[in-house]
């Protein structure tokens, strides 16, 4: 800039560093040419552009999600009737002794019921217990995984971490029932089993919590193995050999060291297993039996068989509620962490 | 290849009052044999023997890929000889799991903790060992007082300068006073001016201690600096053992003398090897070189003559006796370094000779400048002959 502050808009011509190829041309046309025009917008378009580069994403959210959201918040607080859409308008005008009026019906039942039929607590308490559970086994799972993936020589790595990818590739639902196919009485797994004489009889695993179990390990093992590798493979290996070299025994320094410092990559890991499998359907749905209950499933059920939008939207906000806390606390720590390192 | 013998210590350089690798009944603190380590196939220490004494510190010289860093994880226990053997104190160390050796390394990227405090990261090898809390307070205080860092204990890591970073590496490999202290570049990072004053702070507190330092380095200058006795090394193995004065006195081969420091070269045949001379004829000088040390050579064998350009004198008159050592050239550069120039002068036979001499009075006159014809000499006692 040319010594004036930066705020003031400054007439079209700026010497300086900042010239651009239009500048020149405006400097060297009529204002009023085509040239000149152009120059102006160009222009224009540079001072905007830092506005508009952030204004894209935040369009793109409230578009895609805020939209959809809110669409999903009213339908929740409407009530159930039997037409198409399945549900009352919020608001209506209502004409009553000669007079009109702007009528707002915000309809609680929905979330009271939530809350007064157990179904509901007990889905929501059994779909957390899950989804928790799971998320402890993805991480078993994940940690000797990625360790290992991080200290494979520098040429495997690519190929490991194509092979944990690659099952993306392929339909996840056809993935799951690929799981019926193995878990089943008469399935890979107990045949297997039976005919190395480790069972006599076959093992009854379909339709039970372990299929389900091992569902979400399956489904959601990158999601826990990519974040953790990312902060393992980016860890100075001297680090562990420090700690060793100081009299750590290696497992315990594999714990009190990588696991520590990669503390951030494994809670972002179980949260994108956590999350996504508490409100997951598809996997209860077809590995799980009658009794296990899950939300996901509930809210399934609620929308497409019973036709109850508004009940349905409600166990979705719910969930929404229910999720968003733990991951805003979580936010709130590691910010004052960071703060913390530092000022100090 | 056995280190190969000593020659005679000349003027003792030697910072210790004794030298424990010239007593014969001294038992070395480390004993590395035939030790020889190969990756798939490449050797990076090739049949390495070495003897280590107490309070020594011992520099690994030697270029990028010579082998100097594998040897030091050798002994730290990061990696397993092939084969060979290695003794510290006494103890046989095959099999002793690095977190069970009495060696302590700081490494080239410090490898600092970075969710500990600069005090959690000094007393985590006390931890280790189970040390009373207020033991470990006491101690990691001392230790950060010794380094100058007592009023950053509180600090994380990436707070530190380089500088500091350095020191909180240092002062966690000593606190639990290792017989060994490993050293891999450990002033490879910082800027000059800090290194040369870091390596002098390095010795005091090596001699305050009374520990014993090997330090693997690329940088010559740190290990003629810091050391009691420094390995030279190409190609995982060692070329040369020997005090910093010795390794550039007496290099045993041209590698060793173009490595450390700055050298001219005349190659040649001898004509006459003695007990207490040699003579080696040289087209590229034009003169016959007398050297006043003996070598193990016949008459007609190919030699070097290597001789260093501060021990050559310069003058634009021919000297008294220019029967021997003693060329004559023109001017084609100088190196005006301030306290040293440095002039590269051509012979007739094209050969160019580097000779420096300090610049006594102010250059304002320029006693010699370009294209001058200069004669160049030198004493017997500044050639050495080399046979490879």
């Amino acid at each position: 800039m040319s010594g004036q502050p930066a705020q003031t808009p400054a007439p079209y011509v700026s010497p300086g560093p900042q010239t651009t190829a239009f500048e020149v041309l405006e400097r060297t046309t009529s204002a009023f040419s085509f040239y000149g025009v152009l120059a102006r917008f160009v222009q224009w378009l540079e001072r905007s552009g830092r506005t508009l580069v952030i204004a894209l994403p935040f369009l793109w959210l409230g578009l895609f999600f805020l939209a959809p959201f809110l669409i999903v918040l009213k339908l929740s607080f409407s009530e159930t009737v039997l037409a198409v859409p399945p549900y009352a308008p919020l608001v209506a005008w209502l004409e009553e002794n000669g007079l009109s009026y702007l009528t707002v019906r915000l309809n609680l039942s929905n979330y009271i019921l939530l809350f007064e039929d157990s179904l509901y607590v007990r889905a929501f308490l059994n779909s957390l217990r899950i989804s928790a559970v799971a998320t402890f086994l993805t991480l078993c799972v994940a940690l000797p995984l990625a360790n290992a993936m991080s200290r494979a020589p520098e040429r495997w790595r690519a190929l490991l971490l194509m092979m944990v990818i690659l099952p993306f590739w392929t339909s996840f639902l056809i993935r799951v029932y690929a799981w019926i196919g193995i878990l089943k009485p008469e399935g890979i797994l107990n045949a297997v089993l039976i005919g190395l004489g480790v069972i006599s009889e076959p093992l009854t695993i379909l339709n039970t919590d372990i299929a389900v179990y091992i569902g979400i390990v399956y489904s959601y093992l990158p999601f826990m193995v990519l974040p953790i590798y990312a902060s393992f493979e980016k860890m100075d290996p001297s680090l562990i050999e420090a700690a060793v070299d100081l009299g750590s025994p290696p497992i315990k320094a594999f714990w009190t060291i990588t696991v520590r410092i990669a503390l951030p990559g494994i809670i972002a890991g179980c949260l994108l297993v956590f999350i996504p499998a508490a409100g997951e359907f598809v996997i209860p749905d077809l590995l799980g039996g009658s009794e296990t209950l899950m939300i996901g499933r509930t809210l399934w059920l609620e929308f497409f068989n019973n036709r109850d939008w508004p009940l349905a939207s409600a166990v979705a906000i719910v969930l929404l509620a229910a999720l968003t806390v733990p991951i805003v606390l979580f936010q709130r720590h590691q910010a004052r962490r960071g703060s913390e390192d530092g000022a100090a | 290849m056995p280190a190969p013998d000593p020659p005679p210590a000349p003027a003792s350089e030697a910072r210790l009052p004794a030298e424990p690798w010239n007593d014969p009944k001294a038992t070395p603190l480390i004993k590395i044999r035939n030790v020889i380590k190969r990756f798939d196939g490449f050797v990076a220490v090739d049949d390495v023997w070495l003897d280590i004494y107490k309070g020594e510190f011992f520099s690994l010289l030697g270029p990028s890929g010579c082998g100097k860093t594998t040897l030091l994880r050798l002994l730290a226990g990061f990696e397993q000889p092939t084969s060979g053997t290695i003794e510290i104190d006494g103890v046989d160390m095959a099999g002793v799991p690095p977190h069970r050796r009495p060696v302590n390394m700081m490494f080239q990227s410090y490898a600092l903790f970075p969710h500990m405090t600069v005090e959690q990261n000094v007393g985590f090898g006390l931890k280790q060992e189970h040390v009373p809390r207020r033991e470990i307070s006491r101690r990691v205080g001392e230790m950060l007082e010794l380094v100058q860092l007592a009023d950053l204990g509180r600090r994380r890591p990436h707070q530190l300068s380089g500088g500091q970073k350095q020191r909180v590496a240092l002062a966690r490999a000593l606190i639990k006073r290792p017989k060994l202290l490993l050293l891999d570049e450990p002033l490879g990072a910082l800027d000059r001016r800090l290194r040369e004053q870091t390596q002098f702070e390095l010795v005091n507190i090596q001699e305050t201690l009374g520990l014993t330092f090997i330090i693997v380095t690329h940088d010559q200058d740190e290990a003629m600096t810091v050391s009691t006795r420094i390995a030279i090394m190409d190609r995982g193995r060692t070329v040369q053992v020997g005090t910093p004065g010795e390794i550039y006195e007496y290099p045993n081969s041209l590698y060793v003398a173009g490595f450390v420091g700055d050298v001219n070269v005349f190659e040649g045949r001898v004509v006459e090897a003695g007990k207490d001379h040699v003579t080696v004829r040289s087209p590229e000088s034009g003169c016959d070189i007398y050297t006043d040390r003996g070598i193990d050579a016949v008459p007609g064998q190919e030699a070097y003559a290597a001789i260093r350009p501060e021990k050559i004198e310069i003058g634009k008159a021919p000297p008294a006796d220019a029967r021997f050592n003693c060329v004559t050239g023109r001017v084609f550069d100088i190196a005006y370094l301030g306290s040293l120039s440095t002039y590269h002068v051509r012979l007739a036979t094209g050969e160019v000779v580097k000779v420096s001499a300090a610049n006594r009075s102010r250059l304002v006159e320029r006693p010699i400048t370009w294209e001058d014809q200069v004669w160049l000499w030198w004493p017997p006692s500044a050639s050495v002959v080399l046979l490879s």
